[in-house]
């Protein structure tokens, strides 16, 4: 059992948690992920780690109610229980001390931005952040990359913010005008990371993403999140989730994604209809 | 006076094949004391006992049907516990017509004695009527402390031995429940998870600490576990990585690893999907690419989960199939088409990312390979399309590299299987024992667990030449 010991409501329908796991806090390391279920019937999902500290055993996790599960922890509160998780899991990113980085969180994604940012910025390198929401509403973890940022740019969709339009023009203004750097990291929806890897292409800046596959055990053992990177098929949970954006075939993960798109409906639905009085503010 | 031996076995009661294509509940329904009675009145208990030497652990078979002839099933199982602590596990999935009844003298001129339905029979008999569970023990460091890795049969084995011989043992998995294979891969109609529960209840019982949710390796080294105190390691994490053929196509949606489909269907209970969260999506026409268990329980849950044509597609023909007789004639029985000396190429899409149908190539058989089999060749221009929406990948799994690959210095095979001294488990790294399908590649339960078994005595000797030398 893992148990919530802090909750907060970042935007509406993201949450973030901080859950009493020492033992995954102990070795955890920035671009790695744990893979949770909530309950006895529970599917298994994963979830970038947005921070970890070993001192406190305090895991923080950040996600958006999109489906059944995630709806379902976002009800759970302060003193409630997971039941299990594990982790941490894939392979961590290398992070060693670059000139110049750029940072490129698209919605929840800013989340597991933010512990690459931070170790960036710590060991002294230049860190550029772009950070896209949807709305102001919805822009996350403004304060944090502000602090493990020099320099920081925000877009919305409609214009509440920042930029408007994609972040992702941010990012061809900014490689247009140069100095470019030594590598972008960018994390965020499929959609975002696709044109993020497109732009970056052009410039021939090396590109990072961090894969959110559909994924069962998270241990290599089921090819459930299988995605095919330069020709070849990789398993993200166990060689990813970060890869080379210009070698992904974005265009099969993305149909990847819907596999279940049907029954995820369904298990929504049905859960709304019978979730009774709502907890979430 | 000699009685007339029938030649014929009694076959076990099941559930008729319409009614269980319908339902997840136990295709066998297992003997009933009378039909366990008359089968092992037919065993002519040959002193030579044949069946003793084909059984992978040397249970003493003529013994235990002796007393299931005489009414004493409680003794029986005894004496199969002896050898075999999951009698009633490998009673339903043990190869027997490859091991014990392969050669039972009765085979010579009939159908040999059904020891693997006798053996299930003892087993299940004692789960009902036996003594209940002794008292929890706590478990005592004084000899030593061993952590086991992986909680399948080889892991469980290993951790009831050590139980057994006085040390105290930590069963770390990586998955939210215990049983391995067991658990995540072999369907509830073949092996019901109650009896995998069991069995876990009995290891606890022995005072083993079971400790879920670790993957070695990643959320605690081996390192660390030895700095913890831990005397010896045993690595018991199986063979669990799918490969796939390297066909185009094969990421479309719609094809699974068979792991994928079992997992989700077993472990995480999607055929009670939506009680249960996990989803799974079979269409109407499936294709199972494979020969053995792992592609016959595939086909059979596509079946259960409403597919309404299923084929098995196996390159080699029927007697080269890897899976056990019984399941393959079970298959059949519910209406599973076995399309042999087939291969697929390719796997056709739809214009929206799912599959539309699998072309194939007719193959035939040469010459012996190296695994002894006849190796199958394509014969040229004769491809096909099969008609079908799903495709389930059951063609092998290697050794799962995630654990192993952060020992350094240990020794790996070819395949990436572990390399370990057959009768003691010993790895080439000191206190590091291994045994199951990680050394073997994908094998049997019965081989898993007398590995198991065998290390851990491996391990005894182990730790008391360590400790002797170190007083
Ligand atoms: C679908 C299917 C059907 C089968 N049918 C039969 C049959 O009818 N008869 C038969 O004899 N055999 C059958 N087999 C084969 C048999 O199940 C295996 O040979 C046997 O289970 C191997 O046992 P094991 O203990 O070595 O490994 P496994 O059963 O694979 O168990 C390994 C365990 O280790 C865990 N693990 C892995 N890495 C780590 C780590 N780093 N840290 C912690 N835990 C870890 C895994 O999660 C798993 O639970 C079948 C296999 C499959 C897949
Ligand atoms: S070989 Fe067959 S008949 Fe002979 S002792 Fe064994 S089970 Fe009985
Ligand atoms: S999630 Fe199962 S192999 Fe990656």
């Amino acid at each position: 059992m893992y148990r919530i010991l802090e909750k907060e409501v970042l935007a509406p329908k993201i949450k973030l948690i901080k859950v009493d796991a020492p033992e995954i806090c102990a070795g955890a390391r920035p671009g790695q992920f744990v893979v949770f279920r909530i309950h006895e019937k529970g599917e298994r999902i994963p979830l970038t780690i947005a921070d970890s500290d070993p001192k406190s055993g305090l895991l923080t996790l950040v996600f958006q109610e999109v489906g059944k599960s995630t709806t379902e922890l976002g009800m759970l509160n302060k003193g409630d229980t997971i039941q299990d998780m594990v982790g941490p899991l894939g392979t961590p990113r290398d992070i060693e001390k670059l000139d110049y980085v750029i940072c490129v969180g698209g919605g929840v994604g800013v989340a597991p931005i933010y512990p690459e940012a931070k170790a960036y910025y710590r060991l002294g390198t230049r860190v550029v952040s772009l950070i896209g929401a949807q709305t102001k509403e919805m822009l996350i973890f403004k304060n944090r990359m502000e602090q493990v940022s020099d320099e920081i740019y925000f877009s919305t969709d409609d214009g509440s913010f920042g930029h408007k339009g994609f972040i992702t023009e941010v990012l061809d203004d900014l490689l247009e005008k140069g100095p470019h750097p030594d590598e972008v990291i960018a994390i965020g929806p499929l959609l975002m990371m696709r044109e993020a890897s497109k732009v970056t292409a052009k410039y021939g800046v090396k590109t990072v993403v961090s894969l959110n596959t559909i994924m069962v055990d998270g241990t290599g053992m089921c090819g459930s999140c299988r995605v095919t990177v330069d020709s070849e098929v990789k398993f993200s949970c166990v060689e990813g989730p970060a890869f080379d954006g210009h070698k992904v075939d974005f265009d099969e993960l993305i149909a990847r994604q819907n596999r279940f798109l049907a029954e995820e409906r369904l298990a929504m639905d049905r859960y709304l209809a019978g979730a009774g009085g709502c907890k979430c503010q | 006076m000699s009685v007339k031996i029938s030649k014929e076995k009694h076959e076990m009661p099941k559930q008729p094949a319409d009614t269980r294509i319908k339902n997840f509940e136990e295709v066998a329904l297992g003997y009933t004391p009378e039909l366990a009675m008359a089968e092992a009145a037919r065993c002519i208990q040959c002193p030579k006992k044949p069946c003793v030497a084909g059984c992978p652990v040397g249970i003493d078979i003529p013994e235990f049907i002796k007393l299931v002839a005489k009414g004493d099933f409680l003794g029986a199982a005894k004496k199969i516990k002896e050898k075999n602590s999951l009698p009633a596990m490998c009673g339903r999935v043990c190869p027997q017509e490859s091991q014990c009844e392969a050669v039972c003298t009765l085979g010579k001129r009939g159908e040999p004695v059904a020891i693997g339905a006798l053996e299930r029979f003892c087993a299940d008999y004692e789960r009902i009527h036996g003594e209940p569970l002794a008292e929890m023990k706590t478990s005592d460091s004084s000899s030593g402390m061993v952590a086991v890795v992986g909680s399948g049969p080889a892991g469980l084995s290993c951790a009831s031995e050590l139980a057994k011989l006085g040390y105290r043992v930590v069963l770390f998995e990586s998955l939210h429940a215990t049983g391995g294979v067991l658990r995540y891969g072999i369907p509830e109609f073949r092996l019901p998870k109650s009896i995998v529960d069991k069995e876990v209840e009995y290891i606890k019982s022995q005072g083993v600490e079971i400790r879920l949710n670790v993957l070695v390796g990643t959320t605690v080294t081996v390192d660390e576990l030895f700095e913890q105190g831990f005397d010896a390691v045993f690595l018991g994490t199986g063979a669990g990585l799918p490969y796939f053929l390297g066909i185009p196509g094969e990421n479309l949606n719609g094809v699974y690893s068979a792991n994928e489909f079992l997992t989700r269907a077993n472990l995480m209970k999607a055929y009670l999907f939506p009680e249960y969260d996990t989803p799974i999506w079979v269409g109407k026409r499936v294709a199972v690419i494979g020969g053995g268990n792992v592609a016959m329980d595939s086909a059979r849950t596509a079946l259960r989960l409403g597919a309404d044509e299923v084929t098995v597609v196996y390159r080699r023909s029927r007697t080269e199939m890897p899976a056990r007789l019984e399941e393959i004639e079970n298959a059949e029985e519910e209406g599973i088409k076995l399309m042999l000396l087939r291969n697929p190429v390719r796997i056709l899409e739809d214009g929206e990312g799912w599959v539309k149908g699998m072309e194939c190539i007719k193959m035939e058989l040469g010459k012996p390979d190296d695994s002894g089999r006849r190796r199958p060749i394509p014969i040229p221009d004769s491809e096909f399309i099969l008609d079908v929406d799903t495709v389930i990948s059951a063609v092998g799994t290697n050794p799962n590299p995630l654990l192993i690959r952060t020992i350094s210095g240990l020794a790996l095979g070819r395949r990436g299987n572990v390399i370990a001294d057959e009768q003691t488990g010993k790895t080439n790294i000191p206190g590091i024992f291994a045994g199951g399908d990680i050394v073997t590649g994908s094998a049997t339960v019965i081989a898993a667990m007398g590995a198991g078994k065998l290390a851990a005595h491996g391990i005894d000797e182990y730790i008391r030449r360590k400790n002797g030398r170190g007083m």
